[in-house]
């Protein structure tokens, strides 16, 4: 299907020429999916760019009524200033009482929150150069403490976060970036340069608005001390109640929220601690809690739990990559007391047919349907989310044999130990993995299907906090990569992919010379990569700039450096009659005030 | 005694240095690193990390660290959790309520069980009694506190579904309500640890007893005529007690440090969770005001120990 081609059927959507039901049947005879199809009119402007994945909330005149909503993270939430958040669970806390402009609905779209409106080139809230956005809030949006919601907070966060400081950790989202009080009720962004992806400042998990009337004596060094940490003031669904880190959060219902008959419940308890399997007991099965976080626990269990009848699991999609790495760097060979030395070559994925075998040796129906579940999506792609991202050119294979016969063909002649040799050089690699049971199991399935086609594999599991550590001094971490294989999953905090395809570009590989900080860590440096990296970062034109991530995706994986094994979903478990609201794209809590029960 | 006490206050100061300095050298050499979740998030830019790490101190030499530990310290000053960036004694503080209520009343327990039965049996060794008691506390102290923990949540939260297995530190009720919830949730976590050390427990009293009853003053006793309850109560338990009370007296610290395991299956916010959700996370200020709080409550048990000593037996002088 051609670019044009494309354009034309958009372009009659757009003058109600073709329906959007015929529109999608088209696409999907050319080889997109449905959800592309959708997303591509949506981000074309062609249909309401508003997420519709948000389901519709019963009529009500007043908050409240519902009684209690006791949740369950089996990690408990620390502190409740989402510019100090690190980690999914305190953003989560953190969202019960603030708020964000908007928030990223399941499908990838946005959806106004303390916003009037999206920011579109129809409204004329985005420029067409890319280098400004201009937010209008919503008028009447109260803080707890009864104070008015205007642009003077909204600056303040942005002038909070950037400040080195203070040390948050959102500030990435805010020093790149110009905000001015246009009005009460108006803040631009500017960019330094045009920028696709505008949607991160007062967006989202990282975008949550502190009230400047609360914090403005506590930025800087200050920050540390402020006693709002503890015990925040927002405009969120619920006001704060009382907080014992580690322990419990409890908020009751705001009768002041901006949003009609919102929200459902009274009160709301968040309990922490304890583990994923109990978390999943307490919900499932003896049904003393409304809602369960993340249930990392054995697909089998949860089936077996949901027998009971009282609670059911639900699984979204996301955009993380539970993925293999193999090495590009050599990490045997020592250069400036540095193994895996980015000027290296690895001596044996140096030749693309052990890659590829390596590749057809990975069984990953198997690894998902025994192992993961419905906790996972097998996958042939690295960037499987929003869909509009997803490639449709890679596919996936297990077959030994083909492998087999594409070392021979390669040269590797099997030893008698059945092991093959080339050029003297044993096909026996190191594949390493963090401590974690399912992990342990998959790299059992592929170390056996390897012996099959001649390839010998040596397994490691490091410790999580030991692998996943930002130690310089420690050899095992996973950004050393002192092995010839790793696997790991990574996530992708964000619905749009410019941050997360940074992994594969040349700047970023991890070497001494940036204490090992660097994202690419498998060391693979590829020019066409870099250069349309570059190319998507300035372009505008969402269609494009698809096509563009689309083509990295196949790059990488084509290369064979990154096999993806598949896509983890986010598992969490609920009561029957409850209804939450959840999003794979942005924090559990995003949009809590539209949980009710039914 | 005055004397005895300050000699033994000035013995504790160099153990307390050693173990601070021990227990510091021990968590900087240990691998992990508190900002973990930041380095695998590609939104928060390296920098950041590095400017945590150098506002919390992370990044200077060990000794520097400790001597900047050890000042804070006299200084009243425990530390900032690295994780909830809160001052270390507040959450410490938080948790202590909990903690006495749920071990306090579980040890509570066990002395109830081990004083009767212990005494009891040994008075009547080889009895029917005597076999019950001792085959339950033998099963009782081998079966360890997570798999009885999990056993009593299958039984009597899922499959009679009498009592919830998640503790609740602030329940949301008043009066006779109250203290009615506040018993049902803690009936498993205190029955627990209580069986599990009243068991042992009940092994210590009984052959302590033992050794005293065969004594030839308890013969004496007897010959006098005395009642056997009298001869019990008053030569035999209290010059049995000696040893006991050591025990009990070096069990105190646990009320303070809590039972991780058990409290991390029950989700009791206590100090051994607050301790155990550190250690996961790397956070060293908590952990190391922690451990140091528990090792300064062992030495000033053991002296406790060792005056209550004096008050059970005369005999013993202090110098």
């Amino acid at each position: 299907m051609t670019e044009d081609h494309l354009r034309s059927l958009i372009g009659r959507v757009k003058r109600g020429t073709l329906s959007r039901r015929g529109f999608v049947r088209r696409v999907a005879a050319l080889g997109l999916t449905a959800p592309m199809a959708t997303q591509l009119l949506a981000v074309t402007g062609a249909a309401p760019a508003a997420a519709q994945a948000v389901p519709a909330f019963p009529q009500r005149v007043r908050g409240g009524g519902g009684g209690a909503l006791r949740i369950l993270y089996w990690q408990a939430q620390t502190l409740l200033n989402p510019h100090f958040a690190v980690g999914t669970t305190n953003q989560d806390g953190s969202r019960v009482f603030y708020e964000p402009l908007a928030g990223w609905a399941s499908d990838g779209t946005l959806h106004p929150i303390l916003a009037a409106e999206i920011p579109s080139v129809e409204n004329r809230g985005l420029s067409e150069d890319g280098r400004a956005v201009t937010w209008k809030l919503k008028r009447g949006v109260k803080w707890h403490d009864g104070q008015d919601f205007t642009a003077d907070d909204v600056v303040f966060n942005w002038e909070y976060g950037r400040n080195p400081a203070t040390s948050a950790v959102t500030i990435g989202s805010y020093r790149g970036v110009n905000v001015v009080k246009v009005d009460d009720y108006t803040v631009r962004v500017e960019f330094e340069r045009p920028t696709p992806f505008w949607a991160d400042a007062f967006v989202g998990s990282r975008g949550m608005i502190i009230p400047r009337h609360v914090f403005k004596d506590y930025t800087g060094a200050a920050s540390r001390d402020a006693p709002a940490n503890i015990r925040p003031v927002g405009t969120g669904a619920y006001r704060f109640v009382s907080f014992q880190p580690g322990d419990t959060l409890r908020g009751e219902a705001n009768p002041a929220y901006h949003a009609q008959g919102r929200p459902f419940f009274d009160t709301i308890e968040v309990k922490g601690g304890g583990d994923a399997a109990s978390a999943a007991r307490a919900v499932l099965q003896t049904g003393d809690y409304d809602f369960a976080w993340s249930l990392r626990v054995d697909d089998e269990i949860l089936k077996r739990l949901e027998a009971a009848g009282r609670g059911q699991v639900s699984f979204l999609p996301t955009g993380a990559i539970e993925h293999i790495q193999l090495n590009a760097a050599d990490p045997a060979r020592e250069v400036d007391g540095e193994r895996s030395h980015p000027s290296t070559q690895h001596p044996i994925f140096r030749d693309p047919a052990v890659r590829q075998a390596v590749a057809l040796v990975v069984d990953r129906d198997s690894i998902q349907r025994f192992i993961y579940g419905r906790g996972g999506e097998a996958t042939a792609n690295f960037l499987n989310n929003p869909p509009r991202f997803r490639s449709p050119n890679m596919r996936y294979e297990f077959n030994i044999q083909r492998a087999n016969e594409i070392l021979d063909a390669a040269g590797w002649v099997r030893g008698r130990d059945g092991i093959r040799v080339k050029d003297g050089r044993r096909l026996s690699l190191l594949f390493q993995t963090s401590v974690s049971a399912p992990r342990q199991r998959a790299q059992a399935i592929i170390k056996q299907a390897a012996q099959r086609a001649g390839i010998e594999m040596e397994l490691k599991s490091v410790v999580a906090s030991v692998f996943f550590s930002s130690d310089v001094a420690n050899p095992d971490t996973y950004t050393k990569f002192y092995a010839d294989m790793q696997m790991y999953n990574t996530t992708m905090p964000q619905a749009d992919p410019q941050l997360f395809m940074n992994q594969f570009t040349s700047w970023e590989v991890a070497s001494q010379a940036n204490r090992w900080q660097g994202r690419n860590i498998t060391r693979w440096r590829n020019e066409e990569y870099d250069r349309i990296f570059r190319e998507s970062e300035g372009e505008m034109d969402p269609v494009k700039r698809a096509a563009l991530f689309i083509r990295m995706n196949d790059l990488i994986v084509g290369s064979n450096h990154v096999i993806p094994l598949f896509n983890p979903q986010l598992v969490n478990g609920h009561a029957n009659n409850l209804r939450p609201v959840l999003s794979g794209w942005d924090n559990t809590f995003w949009l809590l005030r539209d949980w009710h029960r039914v | 005694m005055t004397q005895y006490l300050i000699r033994r206050l000035l013995i504790a100061i160099p153990s307390l240095l050693g173990i601070s300095v021990i227990l510091f050298t021990v968590l900087a050499l240990a691998p992990g690193d508190p900002f973990e979740e930041l380095a695998t998030n590609p939104a928060i830019p390296p920098e950041v990390r590095q400017q945590l790490r150098a506002s919390l101190g992370m990044d200077d030499p060990i000794h520097i660290r400790y001597f900047s530990w050890l000042a804070a310290m006299l200084r009243g000053e425990w530390g900032y959790s690295f994780v909830s960036r809160i001052p270390v004694d507040d959450l410490i503080l938080q948790r202590l309520p909990t903690t006495i209520a749920v071990i306090g009343a579980s040890q509570v327990l066990a002395l109830c069980i081990a004083l009767p039965v212990g005494v009891y049996s040994a008075t009547r060794p080889y009895s029917i009694f005597d076999q019950i008691a001792n085959t339950l506390a033998f099963i009782g102290f081998s079966l360890p506190t997570f798999f009885t923990g999990l056993l009593f949540i299958l039984f009597f939260s899922i499959y009679l579904d009498w009592l919830p297995f998640v503790y609740n530190a602030n329940i949301n009720a008043t009066g006779w309500k109250w203290w009615w919830e506040q018993i049902r949730q803690s009936i498993m976590p205190v029955a627990v640890l209580g069986l599990f050390q009243g068991a042992a427990w009940t092994r210590y009293v009984r052959s302590a007893v033992l050794d005293v009853i065969r004594l030839d003053h308890v013969t004496t006793a007897r010959a006098k005529g005395l009642p056997e309850s009298r001869i019990t109560m008053r030569h035999v338990v209290r010059n049995a007690m000696i040893p006991v009370v050591t025990l009990v007296a070096l069990q105190m610290p646990a009320v303070f440090g809590g039972a991780i395991v058990t409290e991390q299956i029950f989700r009791v916010p206590g100090i051994g969770s607050l301790l155990i959700s550190a250690i996961l996370a790397n956070d060293t200020p908590v952990i190391m005001a922690v451990t140091f709080v528990l090792s300064a409550l062992v030495i000033f048990f053991n002296l406790v120990a060792d005056i209550l000593y004096g008050w059970l037996d005369p005999r013993i002088s202090y110098r």
